[in-house]
């Protein structure tokens, strides 16, 4: 058996046993973290919630809904590193480019 | 192919690599993304630049609706817990229930495109558009268009993409062995998905 055949068998063999995550249990935290969203952000804001922590507190929440998509949906977490690495370059840069506009835009 | 849903099992073949023939549509969607994320990225970025430097920006909340948005994201979140659900049970063997799965994220992704030219038809009546605000800042409307019209976009390219997937697996060309272009449909589905959720809060919370 050459090899491309003997590895197409090894993941059909694989796959056959697989246990899949538990995608309505991420689901549930997904729900619950939007209604949270909605109401962290109904909210008004004032001494005793200010505006900086409505803004942590949101995108904190995006981030962790985003990541459970990306880990759990998008099987990251399951994925060899090379695609953690694909995936989370843009992410870096994105937040890099965030924070180079920010002075400017304070300065006016 | 990947150890994709194997809960539990990390270790990685010595075979198993991204740079392996079969991994080769993933790796290419995975590159497409990590560029599209880019664009994203400067559009939420210049929205956050724009925003942060002008004294009449409207409160989003004021102006947008936000319980509609939220329902519209409700209804991404279940499209993707409907598509990783069609692609599980193909890999079970079960291409009859992935068909259905796939259906019904083609018709979340349809709802969703519908409630946002509701939400949009609304706010033109209103008097928002590309250079105009009633409520302050003109760039207000140019990069709330922008940015949700390019996630519109591509809500438009995954219903069609998928509707291709849908077609394929009721005319049996996938199986759970055969499994990689629904994964990667997933894939692109999953990222629409990820992308409105910041774009959710960026835009109409913050």
């Amino acid at each position: 058996m050459d090899e491309a055949a003997r590895r197409k068998e090894h993941f059909q063999d694989e796959h056959v046993t697989s246990l899949h995550p538990n995608y309505m249990g991420v689901f549930w935290w997904l729900l619950a973290l939007t209604i949270l969203e909605l109401i962290c952000g109904s909210l008004p804001t004032g001494p005793t919630y200010p505006h900086i922590a409505k803004i942590l507190l949101l995108v904190s929440m995006a981030v962790s809904k985003a990541a459970l998509v990306a880990l759990y949906f998008m099987h990251l977490k399951f994925e060899v590193r090379t695609l953690g690495i694909v995936a989370l370059t843009p992410m870096i840069l994105c937040a890099f480019f965030l924070f180079m506009l920010l002075p400017d835009s304070a300065m006016r | 192919m990947s150890q994709v849903a194997t809960a539990g099992h990390v270790e990685v073949d010595t075979y198993e690599s991204p740079l392996t023939p079969e991994s080769w549509s993933k790796l290419a969607m995975w590159i497409f993304l990590a560029g599209d994320a880019m664009s994203f990225g400067g559009l939420l970025a210049a929205y956050g630049a724009l925003r942060y430097g002008s004294p009449n920006w409207p409160q989003p909340s004021h102006v947008l609706g936000i319980a509609m948005t939220g329902v519209m994201t409700f209804l991404l979140i279940c499209s993707s817990v409907t598509m990783v659900k069609g692609l599980a049970a193909l890999q079970d063997g079960q291409p009859r229930r992935m068909c259905m799965f796939i259906g019904l994220t083609v018709l979340g992704g349809i709802t969703f495109l519908a409630m946002q030219a509701v939400e949009w038809t609304h706010l033109i009546h209103e008097g928002l558009g590309l250079s105009q605000n009633p409520w302050g800042a003109s760039q207000f409307g140019t990069t709330f268009f922008m940015t949700t019209g390019f996630h519109g976009c591509h809500v438009f390219g995954g219903v069609c993409y998928l509707s291709v997937i849908l077609i394929n697996g009721l005319r049996g060309k996938y199986s759970r062995t055969n499994y990689a272009p629904v994964e990667t449909a997933g894939l692109y589905w999953h990222f629409v998905d990820l992308v409105w959720i910041l774009v959710f809060t960026f835009v109409y919370l913050i």
